[in-house]
C-alpha cells in the first residue's frame, strides 16, 4: 500500500512539475509574443533592390531561385533622354543605328525601339523577354541618364524568407521593404 | 570614326563619376508632337489578406490535426490532412511562409532593432509551439509540408540503433543554436539557405540543395523523416514544448495489455517500452551517477561556452559586412589582387575603410559573445540529455515518447483495444490488415 502511495505521490509531483514548466513555457511564449508584437508590423515585407546602389554585376539574372529571374529591367521614362544613340540599347560601336540584332546590347532583344519624333526614340521593355542581366542598365548608367534600372517584379517574386540574390549581391543593394510600397523607383530629380 | 566614339568623346570625363546617380547627361526632351510618356508599371506584391489566409489555414490545420490524433485517432485522416498541407504550404505557397524559417525572423526581430517582424510570421512561429504545450506535435503530424513530403515516401522504415538515435537527436539543437546566432547578428538565414526541400516544392533553385533534397528523400524511404528527427530546428523547440504537454498522444484508447503489438509500429523510434523498477543497489548507483552529472553540468556549460566563443569567429564570415571588410583588407594589403565586385561597389558607394573595419570588429565581438551563449546552451542541452539518460524512470505500459513522438497516428491501429473500439478484426498480423508498413 505504502509503495503505491509513494508511486502516486511521485507521479503527482511529476505532474505538478510538468504543469509548472508548461505554464512557464506559456509565459515565455506570451512575453515573447508581447515583446515581438511591440516591434511587429501589420503589412508584410518584400524584397527590393536599391537602383542607386546597384553596380550591374549580372547576378540578378542567375542567382534567383526562379528559372527566370524575378528581377527585370524597368524604365523611368521621365529621366530618359530619348537618344537616337542609346547606350543602353546599342552595343559599343554599333555598325548602324538600327534594330539589327548585331547592334543590340540586350542578349534577348527585350528592348523595343520606336521612333517618336526627330531626333527622339522611345525605348520600352518587353518583360517576357527580359532576363534581368542588367547589360542595358550598365550602358545607360555609365554613359546616359541612368533611366534604365533593375527592380524586383512582385508579380514574379516568390518572396523567399532569405532572398538568394540578396545573398550574392556584392553591393548589398537588396533590402526588405513594406509590401504596401514595394518598389524603389527612380524619378527625375527636379533641378535645384 | 564610329558613331559610338563621337557620342562618347565628350563623356570621357564623366567616366570616373560613372556611378553617381541622377546624372542628367541628356536633358529629357520636350516633345512637339505632344507624345505622352508611358508609365512605369508596378505590379503589386501579394495582397496582405493572403497572409491572413495562410495564418488561418495554419490554425485550422493545427486544430484539425489535434482533433484527428486525439479524438478521431485515424491515421488515414491524418494522411489526407498531411497531403493537403503538402499541396498548399508546400507546392502552392512554394515553401514560404514556413514555421521552421520563422525562428530566424523572430531572432532577427528580437536582436536587430532595424527589423520588424510581420505579425503573421510571429503567428507562424508561436502557434505550433503553443499547440505543442497542450497537445504535442500536431504541427509535425499534419501541417508541416517538410514532414509530409518525407512521410509520403516512407516505404520500409529501418530501425535506427538507440545509441545513434540519441546522438543524432542532439543535431537539431546545434542547428537551432547556430541558426539563431546567425540570424540574431543579422548575418544569414541558414535554415532557409540550406533548406533541402524548398527547391523540390518550387521545382527550381540551387542545383546542390535540390540534390541534397533528393538524397534526403531517398533516405526518407528507409529512415522515417530524417530531416524532422535529426535536423529540424523547429522540431527541437517543439520537442521541448511537447515534453510538458497537458494531454498527450496515447497509443491505446483505454488500457495497455503489454501485448507488444505496437512495439515496432513507430518508424521514428518514439515508443517507450515498459521498464521494470530496478533493484535498490543499481538504483543507488544510478543516483550517485546522477549526482556527479549534475555537479559536472556547470563545468560542461562553461567548457562548451569557451569552445563556442572560439568557433564563433569563423562563423562571423557569414555576415556580409565582415566578408566585405575581409576582402577590402586583402585588397589593400596586396594591390596586385583584382578588385572584386563587392570591393568595387564599396569604394564607389562610400569607401570609408575605417568605419567598415570598426563595424566588422563590432560584429565579430558580437559573435564572440554569442559564441559563449551558443556553446553554453549546447552544453546545457547535452548535459540535460545525459541527466535524462541517467534518470531511467520505471514505466508500466508502452508509451509514446513525449518529446519525439510526431503524432503520426501509425501506432494506434496496432493496438488490439483500439481495433476493438473501431470494430476491426483483432489480429493485425495478417497481411491484409497489416497497417504498420
Amino acid at each position: 500500500m505504502s509503495d503505491d502511495r509513494k508511486a502516486d505521490e511521485k507521479a503527482s509531483r511529476r505532474e505538478f512539475l510538468k504543469g509548472g514548466l508548461r505554464n512557464l513555457g506559456l509565459l515565455a511564449a506570451g512575453s515573447l509574443a508581447g515583446f515581438a508584437y511591440g516591434r511587429s508590423r501589420n503589412d508584410g515585407l518584400v524584397w527590393q533592390l536599391d537602383p542607386r546602389k546597384c553596380i550591374q554585376c549580372g547576378n540578378c539574372a542567375t542567382a534567383c531561385v526562379l528559372e527566370e529571374s524575378a528581377v527585370k529591367c524597368v524604365h523611368s521614362y521621365s529621366m530618359c533622354g530619348y537618344c537616337a544613340l542609346c547606350t543602353g540599347y546599342f552595343e559599343p560601336q554599333p555598325n548602324a543605328l538600327n534594330t539589327g540584332a548585331e547592334n543590340q546590347l540586350c542578349p534577348t532583344g527585350a528592348i523595343e525601339r520606336h521612333f517618336v519624333e526627330e531626333p527622339y526614340f522611345e525605348y520600352t521593355i518587353d518583360e517576357e523577354l527580359c532576363v534581368g542581366c542588367g547589360k542595358c542598365v550598365k550602358g545607360c548608367t555609365m554613359f546616359g541618364n541612368g533611366s534604365l534600372y533593375l527592380q524586383v517584379r512582385h508579380d514574379r517574386c516568390v518572396n523567399c524568407n532569405e532572398c538568394s540574390i540578396a545573398v550574392q549581391c556584392p553591393a548589398e543593394a537588396f533590402s526588405r521593404v513594406p509590401a504596401s510600397d514595394p518598389y524603389l523607383l527612380k524619378t527625375r530629380e527636379k533641378p535645384a | 570614326m564610329k558613331v559610338w566614339g563621337r557620342r562618347c568623346a565628350g563623356l570621357a570625363m564623366g567616366l570616373t563619376a560613372a556611378w553617381v546617380a541622377a546624372v542628367e547627361r541628356f536633358p529629357p526632351p520636350d516633345f512637339e508632337s505632344g507624345h505622352q510618356l508611358p508609365l512605369t508599371s508596378t505590379p503589386g506584391a501579394r495582397a496582405d489578406w493572403w497572409q491572413i489566409v495562410d495564418l488561418g489555414l495554419l490554425a485550422i490545420g493545427l486544430a484539425v490535426a489535434t482533433w484527428l490524433v486525439h479524438k478521431r485517432r485515424s491515421r488515414k485522416a491524418v494522411i489526407v490532412l498531411m497531403l493537403g498541407s503538402l499541396l498548399y504550404f508546400g507546392f502552392y505557397r512554394a515553401g514560404c511562409i514556413c514555421a521552421i524559417g520563422s525562428i530566424q525572423n523572430v531572432a532577427l526581430g528580437l536582436w536587430q532593432p532595424g527589423y520588424v517582424v510581420p505579425w503573421t510570421v510571429l503567428g507562424f512561429f508561436l502557434l505550433p509551439l503553443i499547440v505543442a504545450l497542450f497537445w504535442g506535435r500536431s504541427f509535425c503530424a499534419g501541417v508541416c509540408p517538410h514532414g509530409a513530403l518525407q512521410d509520403a515516401v516512407l516505404i520500409k522504415p529501418l530501425k535506427v540503433p538507440h545509441w545513434l538515435e540519441s546522438g543524432l537527436r542532439l543535431l537539431p539543437w546545434i542547428y537551432l543554436g547556430a541558426a539563431i546566432l546567425l540570424a540574431a547578428t543579422g548575418s544569414a538565414f541558414v535554415i532557409c539557405r540550406y533548406d533541402p526541400f524548398v527547391g523540390i516544392f518550387r521545382l527550381s533553385g540551387g542545383r546542390i540543395m535540390i540534390a541534397v533534397g533528393v538524397a534526403l528523400l531517398v533516405l526518407s524511404m528507409f529512415v522515417g523523416r530524417p530531416y524532422c528527427r535529426f535536423l529540424c530546428p523547429l522540431g527541437a523547440l517543439l520537442s521541448l514544448c511537447s515534453r510538458f504537454s497537458k494531454w498527450f498522444v496515447r497509443i491505446t484508447p483505454s488500457e495497455c495489455s503489454k501485448c507488444r503489438l505496437c512495439e515496432d509500429s513507430c518508424p521514428f523510434g518514439a515508443i517507450h517500452q515498459p521498464l521494470p523498477e530496478r533493484p535498490a543497489e543499481s538504483r543507488r548507483q544510478a543516483r550517485r551517477r546522477l549526482g556527479w552529472l549534475v555537479l559536472a553540468l556547470p563545468a560542461l556549460v562553461v567548457l562548451l561556452g569557451w569552445a563556442g566563443s572560439r568557433i564563433a569567429d569563423p562563423l562571423s564570415m557569414y555576415h556580409p559586412r565582415v566578408q566585405l571588410a575581409e576582402q577590402v583588407r586583402m585588397q589593400a594589403e596586396d594591390e596586385s589582387l583584382t578588385l572584386t565586385d563587392a570591393v568595387d561597389a564599396f569604394y564607389v558607394q562610400d569607401g570609408q575603410v575605417d568605419r567598415l573595419y570598426q563595424e566588422a570588429t563590432a560584429i565579430r565581438d558580437g559573435f564572440e559573445k554569442g559564441g559563449w551563449w551558443l556553446g553554453g546552451f549546447l552544453g546545457l542541452v547535452i548535459g540535460l540529455a545525459l541527466v535524462q539518460h541517467a534518470m531511467r524512470h520505471w514505466r508500466e505500459d508502452y508509451e509514446a515518447d513525449r518529446a519525439h513522438c510526431l503524432a503520426c497516428a501509425r501506432c494506434f491501429d496496432t493496438c488490439p483495444y483500439e481495433r476493438q473500439r473501431r470494430g476491426l478484426p483483432c489480429n493485425p498480423a495478417s497481411p491484409e490488415t497489416e497497417v504498420t508498413a
